[in-house]
């Protein structure tokens, strides 16, 4: 089937103030298949977020092509039906609601889409049912918690039916239990509304659940592969400067001191079962 | 907390002042502001004050949120009173203090100038007091609509307006935050004069900008990649719609302007 996210050598350079190209990505290349959750990692600066911003065309690559459910990035006549086709969600809740209302706030995508007022209101009412948001319906965001703002920020971008949802650390700025609200929304997401998800995360935690781990460094893959094969590289990520899940890393030196412990250990339920097994 | 202040004055309430559709109201309270100035006899000033009067017990509003929006301007008021009473050049002088004439011309003109004052207040009063901004907002942006064909940013206008309240109570609490920061490393906003005060602003304003800034570009790539293209193929998920009690609303008020022409121009 044909993969509803393909990227080919996709090449992208900031123009810095001074006039000087910062390379921001190296050549990736990338093919995303229909209801995949893939999960994608990597340092400050690897480059994820401008990753995150040609899948929704608010980048066109420098060289190289996005093609999102078979629309190439570059073609302007495209660009409403690709942002409509791929949604995002940022980093920081508060920056990116724009009404003084949640209903209204939900309603501003499909308002853009010029959709009749009748079908405004059935989404609105479904993706704040979808996203558990539906009592909060008239509330001002600023009275919100942040995992429930970025579940309005979710439900907003459901609204306007998209097939595949990009979320650039929407996690970061949360306590853990808004990171459980968001992670919870997104995970059923995927399953019950096979909506492709694309998840950029800094807590290794949250890449478990994948169906594929995506390691960025310097605007490159390094690593991918389902997260039991990527994770279990312990020494590889320590040497790009990344962490591993916390049982990953017990398991590491477990092993390392001689004990018989697979590696590939992601969750504490694995761990206690490998460590009876003793 | 910071965040529990309220921008503009609504009163929330379920009255037929509230639910009338705000063009209506904003429309009616631009007709009801210049017919104030059409008034010229004590009659007229009666009308006018007994329909404000209506309004404002239909509406359910305490008569005091009302009032509360003339004392800011309690100085201005007394001296329109004071400057008319005692320029206004006339005939009939009741009598003199010095050099000044205290003429019956003077007095009308001063009570007329005072009573527009506040009727011109109370009605503006009370259409803040019974839209909520988003209401306003959107009537604003409608009754603006038309002007779209010469050009006027009718629906850039509203965006802004929107975008300005949603982000006042961030801001604020941001506002909120970094004084705290900068106090717990000593700053003083609250000692010196006026000068040394508004020196131990810039700590603070310059955060504030700057994040004000990156908020600002944040939310324009965020509303970008929601589709918006400004106002052209934009649909509403509210429509605004007129029902009987505002063609009865408009009724009312068209009542009125013809008893304020008809009083002080024909009669
Ligand atoms: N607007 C910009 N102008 C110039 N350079 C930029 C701009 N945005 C990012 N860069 C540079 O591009 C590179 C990749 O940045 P990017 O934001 O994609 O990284 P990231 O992986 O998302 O990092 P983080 O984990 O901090 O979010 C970095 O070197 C960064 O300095
Ligand atoms: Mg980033």
């Amino acid at each position: 089937m044909e993969p509803i996210i393909r990227l080919q050598d996709l090449r992208f350079e900031y123009l810095s103030f001074e006039g000087e190209e910062i390379a921001a990505l190296n050549g990736v290349t990338l093919d995303i298949q229909k209801g995949e959750f893939v999960a994608i990692i990597g340092h400050n600066g690897s480059g994820k977020s401008t990753l995150a911003k040609h899948l929704n065309a608010l980048l066109r690559p420098s060289s190289g092509v996005v093609w999102i459910k078979g629309m190439d990035t570059r073609d302007e006549d495209k660009l409403w039906e690709i942002r409509q086709t791929a949604g995002m969600v940022f980093q920081n809740p508060d920056n990116q609601l724009v009404a003084t209302v949640v209903e209204e706030d939900v309603a501003f995508g499909p308002e853009n889409l010029g959709l009749p007022p009748e079908e405004i209101r059935k989404r609105v009412d479904e993706a704040l049912k979808v996203v558990g948001m539906q009592e909060y319906a008239q509330a001002a965001p600023h009275y919100l918690s942040g995992g429930q703002k970025q579940r309005v920020a979710i439900a907003g971008i459901l609204a306007m039916k998209p097939e595949i949802i990009v979320l650039d650390e929407p996690t970061a700025m949360l306590d853990p239990v808004g990171r459980h609200e968001v992670m919870e929304t997104i995970k059923y997401l995927n399953k019950h509304e096979g909506i492709t998800v694309v998840h950029i995360t800094h807590y290794m935690e949250e890449a478990v659940d994948a169906d594929r781990v995506i390691v960025m460094e310097q605007g490159k893959i390094v690593l991918q592969g389902t997260p039991r094969q990527v994770f279990s590289q312990v020494k590889v990520l320590k040497e790009i400067g990344l962490d591993v899940p916390q049982v990953t890393e017990l398991a590491y030196r477990l092993k390392a001191e001689g004990l018989d412990i697979p590696l590939d250990v992601l969750k504490v339920e694995e761990m206690v079962d490998a460590i009876c097994r003793l | 907390m910071i965040r529990d202040i309220t921008i503009g004055q609504f009163f929330p309430g379920q009255s037929i002042i509230h639910k009338l559709d705000p063009r209506v109201k904003i429309a009616l309270t631009f007709a009801f502001i210049v017919i104030i100035f059409f008034a010229k006899t004590y009659v007229g000033y009666g009308l006018i004050f007994a329909y404000i009067a209506f309004a404002v017990w239909l509406s359910q509003v305490p008569v005091r949120y009302i009032l509360r929006g003339l004392k800011p301007l309690l100085f201005i008021i007394v001296l329109t009173f004071l400057i008319n009473v005692f320029f206004t050049p006339g005939s009939k002088v009741l009598f003199r203090i010095w050099a000044f004439k205290f003429t019956q011309e003077g007095l009308n003109q001063g009570i007329f100038m005072t009573l527009r004052l506040v009727l011109l207040v109370v009605g503006t009063s009370l259409l803040t007091l019974t839209t909520s901004p988003i209401s306003l907002t959107d009537g604003i942006e409608r009754l603006l609509q038309p002007l779209q064909v010469i050009r006027f940013p009718a629906h850039e206008l509203a965006m802004m307006m929107t975008i300005a309240l949603r982000f006042i109570p961030t801001l604020l609490e941001e506002t909120d935050k970094i004084m705290k920061a900068q106090m717990a490393r000593g700053a003083d906003f609250e000692s010196g004069n006026l000068f040394q005060r508004a020196k131990a602003l810039v700590p603070l304003l310059v955060p504030l900008f700057i994040s004000a800034f990156r908020r600002a570009d944040e939310l324009a790539m965020a509303m970008e990649s929601r589709c918006y293209r400004g106002g052209q193929n934009r649909t509403r998920m509210k429509i605004l719609k007129t029902t009987r009690r505002d063609y009865l609303a408009v009724a009312v008020t068209l009542l009125l302007i013809a008893g304020i022409l008809l009083d002080s121009y024909v009669l």
